[in-house]
């Protein structure tokens, strides 16, 4: 074994690392990205049963889905469902509901205004930043066909 | 080039002790640590303070192992792992004792233990302390992601141990009285070297680690006039699973009497079958602990004679990672001798 | 009367789109917060070239659920913005959009911070 060369010990970190148990956690992230999909929905229904407009019920559901992950979060479970559903919660709404409130409460200590205030984009600033740029970009490229090529 | 520093007033240890939190306590050390707050807060508000108090807490725990006072400290060099080391500066500043802060990531038991060693050598000072401590909910904070965050541990993942370990060295002959212990010694230490880890990937840390410390037994042996059936063990601080696994195959290859010594603190702290833990322990209090809950009563009692112990160190930074630099570890060695 | 062949496609759909990510997360070293970034940036793609209605119709919460459907309505906002008044809306219509999910998840954050600090982490 080669630990004397950088490419010698790339190699050799290779293959001692083990391997992430790739099958158990995509049927879990399966499964539960499918059931809270599957909630939205239901919630959906609800809330046109409550004879809820159509756009305000979507909205409706959103907020719904993204307290009950606050909940979660602040009651110190969501970590804990995350630790096996992996992806399943990370990508509908309530990660990124999980990823705002983990983070005001770690930086709370630090103070209401340059703990909390300044870093409770930390986590979830990417998503926002770069969902809002391809939105402009979008609506420039849109713009432009609109008013210009038309 | 000699690496070796071989002392000539080999100083021993008179007191230490290990502090932990509620993992630790589990684990299967949990009933040897002098202290354990199933909390982990140690009656503070913020996991950064709780750092503190636990050395804090390891400190006294030691200090009235061997009826002692602060007044007899003169000299305290300590470390953690957080920013500009400050769980231990704010925890320990009330003892008023001189104090070198000090930096090793996950090193920084050896590290403070040789300074303090060499410190006692020269005559600078006769008697004095080293505390390590590391928190896990601190480290996640600054290291990781918020400690509610819902993500996934990589299998290659350590767990920073919330631990701490305060050790007594003293060079002075008539201390020894007043202690219980005192037959544990460091006869010689050598200085780790900066060896690249090969990975900027921070959930593989043991791995990053596993190079400087085979480099440093390796150096160790080629220098040393005592052979590797002199040592009962060779203990490693937090390489965990990963980084064992890497150190023994290296070793196996070039120096094969010194893996089947090879032992491991990262793989010590926790009971991999009830918890949780992926590749095993690390941070700086996970070497300080093992050594004060595990190597020293054993070497104290004379069960183990000559001990050889690295604790391994990733530095890095957040920033460094992600400007994508790779990890680099060092690994400084001491040797423990036991008189018993 | 709920439709159940809808809800079969609701689940199936998310269940696959989270699957994408968990596998991209396992093969690749890929972080977490990339892997989002990339979500929410093909739901605006996605909007933009029209097969998001196509997929709305057909999966419902499915796909509107996961950080596309995020993605998805920060195109819709910047399109009706334009539709509406113009240049503007190139900068008005995303956050709009999506304005009550992001006061929603930062209100309901302060709200549980001035009364937890969370725990510390358990294996």
């Amino acid at each position: 074994m080669d630990i004397y060369s950088l490419e010698g010990k790339k190699e050799i970190i290779k293959r001692y690392s083990p391997k992430t148990r790739i099958l158990r956690n995509s049927v879990f992230a399966f499964i539960f990205g499918g059931l809270i999909c599957l909630s939205a929905e239901l919630l959906r229904y609800l809330y046109l049963w409550l004879n809820i407009e159509e756009k305000d019920a979507l909205s409706l559901v959103g907020v719904t889905l993204i307290f009950i992950a606050s909940l979660l979060t602040a009651l110190g479970l969501f970590d804990r469902i995350a630790r096996y559903s992996g992806a399943g919660t990370l990508v509908p709404i309530t990660g990124f509901s999980n990823s705002v409130t983990s983070q005001a409460l770690d930086a709370r200590s630090e103070g209401l205004v340059m703990g909390l205030g300044a870093k409770i984009f930390t986590v979830s600033g990417p998503v926002i930043l770069w969902g809002i740029a391809s939105g402009v970009l979008y609506g420039i490229i849109y713009y432009i066909y609109l008013y210009i090529i038309r | 080039m000699k690496r070796i520093k071989i002392l000539n007033t080999p100083p021993r240890f008179i007191s230490y002790s290990a502090v932990g939190g509620r993992e630790e306590k589990r684990g299967p050390l949990g009933d040897a640590f002098d202290l354990c707050d199933e909390s982990d807060s140690f009656g503070q508000k913020t996991w950064e303070m709780a750092e503190g108090e636990m050395g804090r807490c390891a400190l006294n725990l030691a200090l009235s192992k061997c009826n002692m006072s602060h007044d007899n400290i003169e000299l305290l060099v300590a470390g953690d792992l957080q920013n500009q080391c400050v769980a231990t500066s704010v925890s320990l500043g009330s003892f008023g004792a001189p104090f070198l802060g000090i930096y090793g990531a996950c090193s920084t038991c050896t590290e403070a233990l040789l300074i303090l060693s060499s410190m006692i050598e020269s005559g600078a000072v006769s008697t004095g302390a080293c505390v390590t401590t590391s928190h896990n909910s601190a480290a996640e904070r600054q290291f990781r992601t918020p400690l509610e965050y819902g993500g996934q541990r990589s299998p290659s993942a350590q767990w920073t141990s919330t631990a701490a370990g305060s050790f007594i060295l003293t060079g002075d002959p008539s201390l020894l009285s007043a202690s219980k212990y005192g037959a544990v010694s460091i006869s010689d230490f050598m200085i780790g070297r900066i060896v690249d880890g090969a990975t900027s990937d921070a959930t593989n840390m043991g791995a990053a680690m596993s190079f400087a410390a085979a480099q440093s037994i390796i150096e160790y042996f080629k220098e040393s006039d005592m052979k590797t059936r002199d040592f009962d063990l060779i203990v490693t601080g937090d390489l965990g699973k990963v980084g064992s696994d890497i150190l023994r195959a290296i070793l196996d290859e070039r120096l094969p009497s010194a893996s089947s010594r090879h032992l491991d603190c990262g793989t010590l702290l926790y009971n991999p079958k009830r918890q949780d833990v992926h590749a095993g322990a690390s941070g700086c209090g996970t070497s300080a602990s093992v050594l004060s809950s595990y190597l020293l009563p054993r070497l104290e009692e004379g069960e183990l004679r000559d001990v050889l112990f690295l604790s391994t160190g990733a530095l890095m930074s957040p920033s460094s990672v992600l400007q994508g630099n790779t990890i680099k570890g060092i690994a400084p060695v001491i040797h423990l001798h036991s008189d018993a | 009367m709920p439709d159940y062949l809808n809800l079969f496609l609701v689940f199936l759909m998310g269940g696959f789109l989270s699957l994408i990510a968990q596998i991209l997360i396992d093969l690749t070293r890929l972080t977490p917060a990339r892997i989002l970034v990339a979500y929410v940036c093909s739901g605006v793609f996605l909007y933009a070239t029209g097969a998001y209605d196509t997929l709305y119709k057909i999966f419902g919460a499915g796909v509107a659920t996961p950080l596309i459907g995020f993605g998805a309505a920060i195109g819709r906002g910047v399109r009706e913005a334009i539709e509406k008044n113009g240049a503007i809306g190139i900068l008005s219509g995303g956050l709009s959009a999506t304005a009550t999910g992001i006061t929603a998840a930062l209100i309901f954050a302060l709200f549980f911070s001035l009364f937890t600090k969370g725990g510390a982490k358990r294996m």
